[in-house]
């Protein structure tokens, strides 16, 4: 598999999934 | 008294400006130039006269960028760290920037030491110093998305 970091928008889209995730985990937190 | 937190605040975001405006030179244009440059020969102009320069503004602020965002946090950075109660959003920011310091200190700035010829280093140990460099430098960018979206989402983000 190829490492999403070697092209410019597969690391974009990796920092947006990983905002998404982070999301979720500090709703979660939050209680909510 | 009454004025530091908007000093630090302030100071944080033009240090983080410089940071991250640097981090996204380097990713979204520095790296497709130099393979452009190194094509045609001219690759020197870069690495000798623009990468260290930019390279020591870059580790600079991100030092100030971290040093003014601990003050800002003032009596609450322990409260952010250990992600207490009204303090998750900027635990996550501050956690992930702390990341991409010790990034750029413990790793990109060793591993371009290396690349730029500043310490000595055989060819392979240059090339696998690019390569870490590289991943370093792309994981930082990677994660300045998230990290920027929570620095703002504590005032200005309902969730």
């Amino acid at each position: 598999m190829k490492n999403p970091l070697d092209s410019l928008w597969g690391t974009v889209i990796t920092g947006f999934v990983l905002t998404a995730i982070l999301y979720f985990v500090v709703k979660s937190l939050m209680g909510g | 008294m009454d004025m530091l937190p908007g000093i630090y605040r302030w100071i944080h975001i033009m240090a983080g400006v410089m940071w991250i405006g640097l981090l996204y030179y380097f990713n979204f244009v520095q790296v497709a130039a130099l393979k452009a440059a190194q094509a045609d020969s001219t690759a020197a102009g870069i690495t000798k006269h623009v990468a260290p320069r930019a390279l020591f503004y870059f580790r600079w602020a991100a030092l100030v960028t971290w040093l003014a965002g601990a003050a800002l946090l003032g009596s609450n950075f322990v409260a952010a760290f250990a992600f207490h109660a009204g303090f998750q959003k900027i635990g996550i920011g501050a956690w992930l920037g702390t990341i991409m310091l010790l990034n750029v200190w413990g790793v990109i700035w060793p591993n371009q030491k290396k690349i730029l010829g500043l310490v000595q280093a055989t060819d392979e140990q240059k090339n696998k110093a690019r390569r870490v460099a590289f991943l370093a430098s792309r994981t930082n960018t990677a994660l300045s998305i998230p990290m920027l979206f929570f620095m703002v989402a504590q005032t200005h983000i309902p969730m």
